[in-house]
């Protein structure tokens, strides 16, 4: 035994679809966390409940409404049909939409709470040595707030490559284009292949193990200043 | 708008507090912007630096515009320094990195000149390969002020630099701020709340209370006011500048001629010709009317009486001006029993016998 072809081409896609999701998110979630950690904004309290709602809705509540919003009668599908890319649903790009949507607390709080605890004084340091708001970002902010950026890519990584029930509402089970590894283990169990089961499964138990582990050992401890 | 002059016009308004200023400072020398916490010395600060920005404020440095109704520099692109209460290092930096910071991002990155001059003014340069947490907080910002520095700025603005430091770390870091105020030719604002610093590095003082200029003067003259705070604390004193006349080394004393005057101290360290400044507290100074005959006081000198103030129920604050031109001012400290025994009046002559006087730098 061992993985089949199937198995093999499943975990491909969930790593392409993990990895891709954490580059958007680290894209999408920076600037979020960054105006959720420094505004004094009325809207702060009702953006962060959003951003947060992934964490306490059922993802098929989740995935329900993203469906409907990329279907041919939502405003997404309207939006991606009109551009010419088709619809959305039941292909890759369909998951990678849902799954950032899915993820994105993961990524958005851990990079919020570090430029929080960074707080104004480096930000106003780095100004008075003549640097602007982008290098003052680049320059302070990502090596003061690495930690926070570490814990923010694994746990938006390793948050998509367990995500089951927005897959299947939004992407269904189509081998190579939305047959994750955790479908896939779905299918096994359905058909009664326990076998096949157990070689996914554990690997994904292993993999968690060791994605939690990089987090707690390599994870630099904040420094004293 | 002038040359030689910071002209700063800033008006704050909030419930808790508000500020209203316009100022006209020198563009040379330290500014001492003095007063108790909540007086708004620290926002004026802020508000120089561009760091906090309010509508209809204007700001000129010798000459240069940084804010005026359209415009407003962004505090970046302003060419000052600042050094902050508290450690501001970064700490993922060594001590040359965070020179080099600032210095990289003025484009003379190579300008070794620059950083030599600042690394030796503050005596740093065994530090520079350390980090942040390995140094102590007196060499923390040590560096910081060298930082600062390191820029070449035009304005350089120091908020507070000594308050986090414990008395032993402000012993240490006073030297290389009296250096800072002999060696540079920049104004620097200094903000603080303690008399003792201002004395000893301000040329002018900016007395802020509740957000508004209570007076504006030198040094000399501010401390000397009996209508301000300053003359009324315990530690009230005249802040007088001289220059060393000569030194006596049998009797290990030093001669420092004043404005009208001469003052006679313990052997001081300096060259003949240097500037001294000296303080003499009130409460060291005693008034005689006729000139003691044999005294072990070694400063007697002629005054007259300018001013008496009450201060508290048995006290009497006297102010004075002493030599020929009357231009050195004094503060005594009697009680109200002697001023009524000698019938002290203001515009008499009497006679100042200084105790101790103290060296501020």
């Amino acid at each position: 035994m061992g993985f089949s072809d199937a198995d093999l081409q499943a975990i491909w896609l969930t790593l392409r679809l993990a990895s891709l999701v954490t580059v958007l998110l680290l894209l999408i979630g920076t600037p979020i966390a960054w105006w959720l950690a420094r505004t004094h904004s009325r809207w702060k309290g009702p953006v962060g409940a959003v951003v947060a709602l992934p964490l306490v809705l059922p993802p098929t509540v989740l995935g329900f409404y993203l469906l409907l919003a990329m279907g041919p009668n939502g405003p997404v599908g309207q939006f991606t049909q009109s551009l010419g890319i088709g619809l959305l649903p039941f292909t890759f790009w369909g998951l990678v939409v849902a799954s950032v949507f899915y993820s994105m607390p993961f990524v958005v709080q851990p990079i919020q709470n570090a430029i929080e605890a960074l707080g104004e004084r480096p930000l106003e340091v780095a100004a008075t040595l003549r640097a602007g708001p982008w290098d003052r970002f680049f320059s302070v902010v990502l090596p003061l707030a690495k930690p926070g950026f570490f814990t923010a890519a694994i746990l938006g990584f390793a948050h998509t490559v367990g995500e089951f029930g927005v897959v299947l509402m939004i992407g269904g089970n189509i081998p190579g284009a939305t047959r994750v590894v955790s479908v896939q283990i779905y299918d096994y169990v359905e058909a009664m292949e326990y076998g096949q089961a157990h070689w996914l499964a554990a690997s994904m138990v292993i993999f968690s193990f060791l994605v939690l582990l990089a987090l707690y050992t390599l994870n630099p401890n904040q420094r004293k200043f | 708008m002038s040359i030689d002059q910071i002209q700063a016009r800033f008006h704050l308004d909030y419930p808790e507090f508000s500020l209203d200023v316009d100022l006209a400072l020198p563009g040379r020398g330290v500014t001492a912007l003095f007063g108790h916490s909540g007086s708004g010395k620290t926002s004026l600060l802020r508000l120089v630096a561009g760091l906090m920005r309010v509508p209809d404020g204007s700001l000129s440095v010798n000459g240069e515009v940084w804010q005026d109704g359209r415009t407003f520099l962004p505090t970046h692109k302003r060419p000052l320094g600042y050094v902050f209460q508290e450690a501001s290092l970064f700490p993922h930096l060594s001590a040359r990195g965070n020179l080099a910071y600032g210095m990289k991002r003025v484009g003379h990155a190579m300008d070794r000149q620059a950083l030599d001059q600042a690394v030796k003014l503050l005596g740093i340069a065994h530090l520079l390969d350390r980090r942040p947490h390995q140094l102590s907080g007196g060499e923390r910002q040590r560096v910081a002020i060298a930082r600062a520095l390191a820029l070449h700025p035009r304005l350089l603005l120091m908020d507070e630099p000594l308050a986090a430091l414990d008395l032993k770390r402000k012993q240490e870091i006073l030297p290389y701020l009296e250096r800072l105020h002999d060696a540079l030719d920049i104004p620097v604002l200094y903000v603080s709340h303690a008399p003792d610093e201002v004395a000893r590095l301000a040329d002018t003082v900016v007395l802020l209370e509740q957000g508004r200029v209570r007076a504006q003067g030198s040094v000399t003259e501010l401390f000397s006011r009996l209508d301000l705070s300053l003359a009324q604390d315990q530690e009230a004193s005249a802040i007088i500048e001289g220059v060393v006349l000569s030194h006596d080394d049998d009797y290990a004393l030093t001669r420092i001629e004043i404005p009208g005057g001469t003052l006679t101290v313990q052997r001081l360290q300096r060259g003949l010709h240097e500037l001294v400044r000296v303080r003499i507290h009130a409460r060291d100074v005693s008034l005689a009317l006729e000139e003691p005959g044999v005294s072990s006081i070694l400063n007697i000198l002629p005054a007259r009486i300018l001013e008496l103030r009450e201060i508290e129920q048995a006290q009497v604050l006297v102010k004075l001006c002493t030599g020929a031109g009357e231009k050195t001012p004094l503060l005594a400290r009697i009680t109200r029993h002697s001023r009524d025994r000698l019938r002290l009046h203001e515009g008499q002559s009497v006679y100042a016998q200084v105790k101790a006087v103290a060296l501020m730098d």
